[in-house]
């Protein structure tokens, strides 16, 4: 076996192993762990000598970090972050878009791989267009993002869908293997905004609905054992038989 | 976040397939449950899930002066809440112009129907009758919130019992078995929507904001030896971001005759929910 | 006087049979439904989420606006739609209740708006109502210290008893109101007080009592509140 299959072989049995022990839900005030050997990792605060939790959502104990991995709450951008979003205005030096989260997120015209007009802004990208963008600046009074990268353009066509935006480490997998488990099985190109908004383009209607279903059924499974093998199976069950 | 024009478009080509995201037909509505009784305060009441949209409503009896013109006769009032609780949508305050439209559709197919002997509901002509007053509260909005309503509301006037009269003063809390003097002109409101070219039932919230306009008909099938629909109530109304796009009179004629054949399936749910409580 | 049986033949720290789900109101962040025997209560809560008008903003973080509403028939006589004094001082209170575990310093001027409504009116209702929105609100991911639980106690008669329905809240001696009715609630680890009402007459040593067991009924309730919150499928 050459090193890089050996390497695959243990990162798959260490997920493997992940998955198959169920993970505890906890509630807040719940306490985690005892004693000064524990570290307070994110959801979670150190109350004397207990740590306790500060979010619903299941429990991971790594080494000596506690931390929860939430199951609900809204989508908290990040610098860095890949997003999907929906132009609901524009203005004389941008547009402002909807990245489904309680923040305000504009694009600069500035921070378009292209020329923009300034004299018609609409002409380049206009309202109602979904954008793949990345952020750029997190402010409180909003968020700055810019389509300058590679990979970042707007969506012509195709499904856009909406999951909690916890559930995407989940979708995408370790290093994409869920994500592309999907995209092989269906076909279909996915693009998985870290704010849960996803992008599904395929040969049909019928292979994205596909997709869809699928990434639904792990997100609501998403603290679920076993979990890949499930996918594995629902993907071999519901597969489109040629026309 | 609300839909997208890029899945507006897929929901809109598969429609015109005659498909739907969810493998239902366009006519087919989504699992229906009627649960009656809901509230053990109320004189009748009803929770209708349709798929995922959940309406509550309840019937609550009172006596009052009857209205000048109409001495001998009970009355109805049917309001609809849209609580904030339901959708993200709804907002905290009195009811905005759809929750009254949604309450005097339904108003409307229900009076219209007259299902309800208005007559029997007189206990003194010219001084006392029964006022009969209609709340509907949605609890959660997955689309098609107008039919899920109308089912709600008619399940609990036809499943209401009188309270207790002693005089002619209430027992509030107290019931009688008699129910409300109803006759069997049953009225089933069904919603149509229209998207492109395509018409569908029971949309869900997607195909609910993909929609050009929406027809409410109320229909009751008159008793006698040959089953005959009548419409009681009618209403063309718009959809999200004020769109109301014109029919066509040939869609028209299609929707009416749609709703006719349509209206008996949910009318057998309805009538085995009132049965099985009956029993 | 005595009242030694009650009415529905409970202990005098029992509450009635305690009911609860979360996840009722699919559309909302966080929903749950919490039923103390006749009285149901459903709380659906929104956001983080942008605050309008803006001029209610708070830069040092989030807002919690609660509503408390009841059903126009969850009661015996038809509550009109709408607010009404009562409910507008529950909605205070029950935001009082729950704003100490909240912690919305990560949301600045956003706001959490917490829904709840009265299906089914049997007393105790915000109690019922405060016991959904702590679930809820845990259920939409909100930061939270602790859960918070809520249970009426008071005075009948001359007995301290736990839960009280309508009948025992209208209890009367000689024509005489008889009946103090006790709203309270509690952090649950702490077991610090986040809300305590009372309307009527009680002697100092029996509130004492009356609050002690109001903590211990809420113990169990936090309980129940924990299974159902665990209970994801």
């Amino acid at each position: 076996m050459e090193a890089s299959e050996i390497k695959e072989k243990k990162e798959s049995k260490e997920e493997e192993k992940e998955e198959k022990e169920p993970r505890k839900i906890v509630v807040p005030g719940e306490v985690l762990a005892s004693g000064q050997a524990y570290l307070p990792g994110e959801g979670t605060r150190r109350e004397g000598k207990d740590i306790v939790a500060s979010k619903f959502g299941l429990l991971q104990i790594e080494d000596r970090l506690v931390k929860i991995i939430p199951l609900s709450g809204v989508y908290m951008p990040r610098r860095g972050n890949a997003v999907i979003g929906k132009i609901t205005d524009v203005t004389f030096n941008g547009w402002i878009i909807d990245i489904n989260a309680p923040y305000g997120a504009f694009l600069p015209a500035s921070e378009c791989s292209g020329f923009v007009s300034k004299r018609d802004i609409s002409s380049y990208y206009n309202l109602g267009d979904m954008l793949i963008a990345k952020i750029l600046e997190v402010k409180s009074k909003g968020v700055d993002l810019t389509m300058r990268d590679k990979g970042l353009h707007r969506v012509e066509e195709g499904l856009i869908i909406t999951i909690n935006s916890n559930k995407v480490p989940r979708v995408i997998g370790k290093m994409g293997s869920m994500v592309n488990l999907i995209k092989d099985s269906t076909g279909c190109n996915i693009v998985v905004g870290q704010n849960g908004i996803i992008w599904i383009r395929g040969n049909d209607i019928e292979h994205e609905l596909l997709a869809e279903r699928t990434i639904k059924m792990i997100a609501e499974n998403s603290f679920v054992e076993g979990l890949t093998d499930k996918v594995k199976e629902f993907l071999e069950k519901h597969k489109i038989k040629a026309k | 976040m609300e839909i997208t024009t890029i899945t507006k478009k897929r929901i809109t080509e598969y429609a015109s397939q005659g498909k739907r995201f969810d493998d239902r037909d366009l006519l087919e509505y989504r699992p229906i449950s009627i649960r009656l009784g809901i509230s053990n305060m109320a004189e009748g009441s009803a929770e209708v899930s349709i798929g995922q949209t959940k309406v509550v409503a309840g019937v609550k009896l009172a006596v009052a002066e009857p209205y000048p013109d109409s001495e001998e006769e009970g009355n109805l009032m049917v309001t609809a809440e849209l609580s904030p609780l339901a959708s993200e949508n709804f907002q905290p305050g009195p009811p905005d112009v759809f929750a009254i439209e949604m309450a005097r559709i339904i108003d409307r197919g229900i009076r219209e129907s007259g299902i309800v002997d208005f007559k029997k509901l007189c206990i003194k002509k010219g001084e006392l009758v029964w006022a009969v007053m209609v709340d509907i509260y949605p609890m959660n909005d997955d689309g098609n919130l107008i039919d899920a309503a109308a089912l709600a509301a008619i399940a609990a006037v036809s499943s209401a019992v009188f309270p207790v009269l002693e005089g002619d003063k209430v027992s509030f809390g107290e019931f009688t078995t008699k129910h409300l003097p109803l006759t069997k002109d049953v009225p089933i409101t069904l919603t149509f929507y229209k998207l492109e070219n395509n018409i569908l039932l029971d949309p869900t919230t997607r195909e609910e904001e993909s929609s050009d306009t929406r027809i409410s008909i109320a229909i009751s099938e008159k008793e006698g030896k040959e089953k005959e629909p009548i419409i009681n109530a009618l209403q063309k109304g718009g959809c999200k971001n004020s769109k109301n796009s014109p029919l066509t009179q040939e869609e028209m004629s299609l929707i009416i005759d749609i709703a006719v054949k349509e209206q008996r399936k949910i009318r057998k749910i309805l009538n085995d929910a009132l049965e099985e409580k009956s029993k | 006087m005595a009242y030694k049986k009650r009415i529905d033949g409970r202990e005098m720290d029992e509450p009635r049979k305690i009911e609860c789900k979360v996840g009722v109101v699919p559309r909302a962040d966080g929903s749950a439904m919490f039923r103390f025997g006749d009285t149901i209560a459903i709380a659906a809560v929104y956001g983080p989420k942008e605050l309008h008008p803006k001029h209610l903003e708070n830069p040092e973080g989030g807002l919690l606006r609660c509503y408390y509403d009841m059903l126009s028939f969850s009661v015996s006589e038809r509550k009109r739609p709408g607010p009404s004094r009562r409910s507008s001082e529950i909605s205070l209170i029950t935001k009082e209740s729950l704003a100490p575990v909240l912690q919305l310093e990560g949301f600045p001027n956003k706001v959490v708006d917490v829904h709840i409504e009265i299906l089914q009116a049997n007393a105790g209702t915000r109690c019922a109502g405060i016991n959904a929105a702590s679930m809820a609100l845990a259920h939409a991911g909100i930061p939270m210290t602790d859960l918070v639980a809520a249970v009426s106690v008071g005075k009948i008669g001359d007995a301290v008893v736990v839960d009280l329905t309508k009948e025992e809240e209208d209890y009367e001696e000689n024509g005489k109101k008889a009946a103090t009715d006790i709203p309270a609630a509690f952090l649950l680890r702490s077991g610090k007080i986040s809300l305590l009402q009372a309307d009527g007459k009680i002697p100092p040593e029996d509130m004492k009592k009356a609050i002690e067991m109001a903590q211990k009924a809420c113990i169990q309730i936090g309980e129940e509140q924990k299974k159902a919150l665990k209970l994801l499928k």
